[in-house]
């Protein structure tokens, strides 16, 4: 069936700001899609308020609209325009929530848009648990026996009839919201309570907990003649019990046979076709009974989901693509492979390597809150390893995840205490599979293991195999004595040369030169969706020690980005959207863009962003390697915020030029001491600060520079620990805090201005000019992290000399730090004087922002900069302001229940919105200005 | 599709030579291993035909052993590929990562024995869970007389033959002289015009099913998948499985409803006598299914001749479209030979295209004009992949009901 020709104009609906189980993945969705329907000749307009995607860039789409997520925003664009046809798929359920909405008012009738890719009755039917459950009863599939309450009373019948252990699952909520299991009677009646009070229709579905089953998830296509393709099949390390977001998940799946596996593949697909008529996107989720193979059908999402974006990136096959022409009305046996070019994309994509995506946690950012995991998603972002076996695509999700783990334990962060261990592998946290290996390490049988945690006993076998090895590298005295045959077979199952060094309590650095004399060194390997049965077109690459290496370095001068790693709470989207246009400006600049990063979410490792991609932990030893192969004229970190930056000074070490400013200038900005040595040398307030070692240091500085005091760890994200104390035994106690989880670290303590003002400058400088992008007012008072606190572009209540001294104080500074590109300052101003804060030489958490709102494509000229391949002299900056742009932050707090919302220098945020307002007049504005005090009973 | 080399061994037997003797000796191996997992491993050695030499671990039992190389990239199914007496005489490259992760199962095989010449993989992932398997993939290999070789580098081998096209292989974990190694692969014959259904097909005669079912179906034995026989006694037919060179004569004394070429290793350019036979069905008028080395010979017995393929498909992803439907289906594969698509075109009066392959448009199915006889190049009995294809049967026995 060819496209639909009737549709000349289609409006893809965004997901709007990031929150807990809604992320960049569908910023990735979107963009692809976009790009798909723009291929096909469609006028593509999109409306989302999240400034921070690249979907709302003028790269992306023809029209775009940053405006609420609202049926009011919808109504606007549509009297505005001719649109054909709206494609909610993409931006998961918040934009088919608003697509539901709009349709309940008769809005797509009123203007005669085709809804496209969608079935609402199936998204009906999937979403309402009673009627889901009974269609699946209907047609012959298996379910966990449940019933349905809309009370109290229903409530406690249905545990009265099923027992315990049972699940409580709201109806109409988003990643698993307000569920929870419910293993004795004495737990119900609050669980319930909760479960009804976060369902919006009062509902939830009590059912029988299959703990301990496995579970499985598939990707599936549809396209309008009714043809089904499985893309992926995952499975989830973490059997039934915790919510496949936060569940470490496996591709391909490890533990099915062909009978066990058709099994399931004929089961999701009737239950697809079962699913009203849409072309597009759909994953269903099984649980399987690890003795009998029986299967019961968990849910089905029949649009693109979280998990199409890690199927995309683990499989190579761009599902939101597809799924976007195949709403057009093309039939998968129309369309080409994107990745060979020459086969169908009506095939099912099939893996030579193993993928392994582990979830990131940021618990620390919300003290107070439940760590334990269960229905409701906690995780904030996510990486994925790639590799040639299971372990080595374990341990490189480890060294991704950017919490200090060099891989799987054997790296000095071991816990030796058998009873903490064990009741962690029963109460499910974060490090559950760091805990198990040390349960292993310390001799606790795998038996005991998989009685606590239920992991299928193949994965336990195989990281008993990392065990086994550490005890034989541990017979050897120093790195040097290491065979070659050893060393490969360590380096096979991803060890790094980190953790060996640790085994042997030997220097990483002989490790590593051993080993390069040995020649063991990492190949590339492509992901091609064929297992190489077709040549294929694309450079996506992973690394890994086996034979050939397919990753044939170019003759042309190319330049490094790197990515930011896993999306957390200071450190998401923004960065992505930063790296994307960095790699757009290099290839224009006539460079070989390369890309490093180990997110599957995030636009930038798309195979077709970059002209080379490799999907590798953003770490040194890696980074390294990919540096030697490619030689590269330069690396740019100041657009991978925290994490690229932090490599900066190895690759100054290693004597790697960075593109842009160099590492001095960077470590000059990081270094406090240093910092405020250079602001006193050019004349520029600052608070009062001290450095400490220790508490009692701490106590004398406080009382030098006065309370309130801010105390926080140097180098850190996102303002992690960071305090605001008012005496000495406030002080005394959270210092002690800082040392006891940070033991290396130096404490600052920092005057705190209170009912101080905050701004933020963000400009590009090369070298000789400074250009200002903007200035961003803070609404609340300063206290607030600013990634925390809604502020307004531009200023709304500072003066024009404090404006003007700020902008003075920002070329100042960005000359005196040798700056080559993108600088952000944090002001605080107190009585019309106005203090730096801090500076940082790289993209920020607004840069993206003030390019929309000003309609400038600054990181490309900031990216030239770096570069240097322009002046600022040589571009002609129109920013187009109109009226006031206002960042409003968002919270995921519905996730963390008993977590404090109170605000504070710790930044709790997930995501950000846009609102535009034509003056102060707005009382959108004014509301978030009234309350501008309250954001400590928020 | 390039051509294929010519040798003198074309009439000789493929010699399956798994030696029983123990692994002996370590000696005389200086170059260093490209790869390995387990160091307490022994040695093995993957030889090609043109001379690339790969050197890896041994997996399953001390031997060596000599086919046709070829890649597999299905994710599941590894039991029912090895005992699939299609692959005879075929080395097998397995592209998953790992294999072995569910052990064997003793119901989840396609014939009584292992049937792949040899194996090659990435991982030998001996340590497994399936509380319904019995034996970990070593035992298995061992009490099956497998060799094979683990530890290599899969992905360069699969690249190495996609682009130098399908060869003679030879493994070898008790041998690792390569000189020693390249005399015996010599001695191996090529895959081209080598007959080898005969080889594999049951000697006698044999019945399946319930013998009171509603339809009788006669099949030919070229190398028969189980799954096939299964699937015809699920739709209710009764059947008798023939040898490969049993005569129409003699299959007629069943009086069957209707009549199925198997599938089967091997060229079927030199199988006159079941081509024959195919003409013999065709000229009674009788429904008659053929499935992948059968469809070869339906296309044979219709003047159509068959080519050896570059490569061949080889895995369950293959998407073939049903162009009498328009719908398409992923289908199960494993086939080195394909019939002629010119012919066919030249045939048109006598034979009719009914599903493509929409990777790279070979044939995947034909339907005589005029008789009811079909026959697909694919393994619509799947085991292992997709059950899409099912209906195939079923069409089958509808021709049988309206007869």
């Amino acid at each position: 069936m060819p496209k639909d020709q009737s549709i000349r104009s289609v409006l893809i609906i965004g997901s709007g700001p990031i929150i807990i189980g809604q992320a960049c993945e569908f910023d990735y969705s979107g963009t692809q899609a976009s790009r798909s329907l723009r291929e096909e000749g469609i006028e593509v307009t999109l409306i989302n308020s999240n400034p921070a995607t690249i979907m709302t860039d003028p790269v992306t789409a023809d029209h775009i609209h940053l405006l609420p997520l609202t049926v009011e925003s919808l109504e606007h664009i549509l009297r505005e325009r001719q649109i054909d046809a709206v494609l909610p798929t993409m931006g998961g359920q918040t934009a088919l929530n608003l697509a539901i909405e709009a349709g309940k008012v008769g809005l797509w009738e009123k203007y005669n848009v085709k809804l496209i890719g969608v079935d609402l009755e199936a998204i009906e039917l999937a979403e309402n648990r009673e009627a889901f459950r009974q269609h699946m009863i209907d047609i012959g599939l298996g379910v966990a026996p449940s019933f349905i309450a809309n009370s109290f009373l229903e409530g406690k019948e249905a545990a009265q009839k099923i027992g315990y252990p049972l699940v409580i699952r709201p109806s109409y909520t988003l990643g698993g919201t307000g569920g929870g299991f419910v293993h004795t009677a004495d737990e119900f009646d609050a669980k319930l309570r909760h479960g009804l009070n976060m369902s919006p229709t009062h509902e939830v579905l009590v059912e029988k907990a299959v703990l301990g089953w496995k579970e499985f998830e598939l990707e599936l296509l549809r396209d309008a003649a009714d043809n089904v393709v499985i893309i992926c099949t995952v499975e989830n390390l973490d059997p039934m019990g915790i919510h496949t977001g936060d569940s470490i998940t496996v591709a391909p799946a490890m533990t099915l046979s062909d009978t066990a596996y058709q099994e399931m593949r004929d089961q999701a697909i009737q239950a697809m076709r079962s699913l009203g008529n849409f072309a597009g996107g759909c994953n269903i989720q099984f649980s399987q009974n690890p003795e009998t193979e029986e299967l019961i059908v968990i849910e089905i999402n029949p649009r693109v989901s979280r998990s199409s974006a890690l199927a995309s990136k683990a499989t190579g096959y761009p599902i939101a693509k597809i799924a976007a022409k195949l709403a057009l009305g093309y039939t998968l046996d129309e369309l080409k492979n994107q990745i060979t070019k020459t086969t169908s994309a009506y095939f099912e994509p099939t893996l030579d390597y193993v993928i392994v995506k582990m979830p990131r946690w940021n618990f620390a950012k919300f003290p107070g809150a439940d760590h334990e995991l269960g229905l409701q998603m906690k995780s904030v972002g996510e990486v994925m390893g790639i590799g040639r076996n299971f372990l080595e695509a374990l341990q490189k999700a480890c060294q991704s995840l950017e919490q200090g783990r060099a891989g799987l334990g054997a790296d000095k962060k071991e816990w030796i205490r058998t009873e903490d261990i064990l009741t962690r592998l029963e109460k499910v946290s974060d490090d559950r599979i760091f805990r198990l290996k040390d349960a292993m390490r310390l001799g606790v049988p795998s038996k005991t293991i998989h009685k606590l945690t239920k992991i299928d006993p193949w994965f336990l076998q195989q990281i008993k195999r990392l065990v086994e090895m550490e005890e034989r590298l541990m017979r050897f005295n120093v790195a040097e004595d290491i065979p070659e045959s050893f060393m490969r077979e360590l380096k096979e199952v991803g060890y790094s040369d980190a953790q060996i060094a640790w085994v042997l309590r030997v220097g990483e650095e002989q490790v590593t030169r051993h080993r390069k004399t040995l020649d063991v060194r990492r190949t590339y390997k492509m992901v091609d969706t064929c297992a190489a049965e077709f040549e294929a077109q694309t450079p996506y690459f992973y690394s890994t020690f086996d034979g050939e290496n397919e990753s044939i370095p170019s003759d042309k001068k190319k330049i490094i980005v790197l990515g930011s790693g896993p999306n957390r709470i200071g450190q998401g989207i923004e960065f992505d959207y930063c790296c994307v246009h960095g790699l757009m400006a290099i290839k224009e600049a006539g460079y070989e863009a390369i890309m490093v990063n180990c997110n599957p979410e995030t636009v930038s490792t798309d195979f077709d962003v970059a002209d080379k991609l490799y999907f590798e932990p953003v770490y040194w030893e890696h980074l390294e390697e990919i540096i030697e192969l490619e030689e590269p004229e330069g690396v740019i970190v100041q657009l991978g915020g925290q994490t690229a930056l932090k490599l900066a000074e190895t690759l100054h070490k290693k004597g790697i030029k960075i593109i842009g400013t160099d590492y001095t200038s960077m470590d000059l900005a990081e270094d406090r001491g240093a910092f405020s040595d250079l602001l006193k040398e050019l004349e520029i307030p600052y608070p009062d600060y001290g450095v400490a070692d220790d508490a009692d240091q701490a106590l004398e500085v406080a009382n030098e520079v006065g309370y309130p005091v801010l105390v926080r760890p140097s180098y850190v994200l996102g303002g992690q620990d960071m305090r605001i104390v008012i005496n000495d035994e406030e002080l005394e106690r959270h210092v002690l805090h800082i040392f006891k989880h940070m033991p290396d670290n130096r404490v600052l303590v920092d005057h705190f201005l209170d009912r101080a003002k905050e701004a933020e400058v963000d400009a590009i400088c090369d070298g000789d000019e400074v250009h200002v992008m903007g200035i961003m007012e803070h609404i609340e008072p300063a206290g607030v992290h600013s990634g925390d606190s809604a502020a307004v572009l531009p200023t709304y209540s500072l003066s024009v000399e404090v404006v003007n001294k700020m902008v003075e104080i920002t070329e100042q500074l960005a000359k005196a730090l040798n700056t080559r590109g993108l600088i952000n300052i944090q002001f605080a101003i107190k009585d019309e004087k106005v203090y730096v804060i801090e500076a940082n030489p790289r993209a920020s958490r607004t840069t993206p922002f003030i390019a929309k709102a000003y309609q400038v494509p600054y990181l490309k000229i900031a990216t030239e900069v770096m570069m240097g391949v322009k002046k600022l002299k040589d571009y002609h900056i129109h920013a187009r302001p109109s009226g006031f742009a206002i960042k409003v932050p968002v919270f995921s707090f519905d996730k963390f229940p008993n977590v404090d919302k109170q605000l504070g220098p710790e930044m709790k945020s997930t995501g950000e919105a846009i609102h535009f307002i034509k003056d102060l007049t707005d009382p959108f504005f004014r509301e978030l200005d009234r309350q501008r005090y309250m954001y400590l009973t928020r | 599709m390039k051509s294929w080399r010519k040798n003198d061994f074309s009439k000789k037997t493929l010699l399956i030579t798994q030696s029983t003797q123990p692994y002996l000796s370590l000696r005389a191996v200086k170059t260093k291993p490209q790869s390995m997992a387990n160091s307490s491993l022994p040695p093995a050695i993957l030889l090609l035909e043109d001379g690339t030499v790969y050197r890896g671990k041994a997996a399953g039992k001390i031997g060596t052993t000599t086919g046709e190389i070829c890649f597999n990239t299905g994710m599941t199914g590894y039991q029912e590929i090895f005992t699939d007496p299609s692959y005879f005489g075929q080395i097998l490259v397995m592209t998953n990562a790992h294999i072995g992760n569910y052990g064997a199962k003793k119901e989840e095989v396609e014939s009584n024995s292992l049937k792949i010449a040899g194996l090659v993989c990435k991982n030998f992932t001996v340590p497994y869970h399936r509380p319904q398997a019995t034996q970990n993939i070593q035992e298995y290999f061992e009490e099956g007389g497998m060799v094979g070789i683990s530890d290599v580098d899969t992905r360069a081998i699969v690249r190495h033959i996609r682009d130098k096209g399908a060869m003679n292989a030879i493994i070898s974990s008790e041998e690792l002289d390569v000189e020693v190694l390249k005399k015996r692969l010599a001695e191996a014959p090529s895959m081209k015009g080598l007959e080898l259904a005969s080889k594999v097909s049951t000697k006698e005669s044999y019945t399946y099913g319930q013998p009171d079912a509603k339809y009788k179906v006669a099949v030919l034995d070229y190398g028969v998948k189980e799954n096939i026989l299964r699937s015809f006694a699920q739709r209710d037919c009764f059947m008798k499985v023939f040898p490969a060179k049993t005569s129409m004569e003699e299959l007629a004394t069943f009086k069957a409803d209707g009549y199925f070429l198997s599938n089967g290793p091997g060229d079927p350019a030199p199988m006159e006598y079941a081509t024959q036979t195919a003409k013999a069905i065709l000229a009674a008028e009788k429904p008659l299914f053929g499935i992948c080395l059968g469809h070869q010979i339906l296309a044979q017995a219709l003047d159509i001749p068959t080519y050896k393929m570059h490569n061949g498909h080889r895995g369950i992803n293959h998407p073939v479209k049903n162009l009498v439907t328009g719908k398409s289906e992923i289908t199960s594969q494993n086939h080195g030979f394909g019939v002629s698509p010119a012919a066919i075109k030249a045939n048109a009066d006598k034979v009719e295209i009914t599903h493509v392959n929409l990777n790279d448009d070979t044939i995947e199915g034909i339907r005589v004009i005029g008789k009811p006889a079909f026959s697909v190049q694919y393994h619509p009995e799947s085991n292992p992949g997709p059950h899409d294809a099912r209906y195939l049967f079923d069409q089958f026995v509808a021709l049988m009901a309206d007869s």
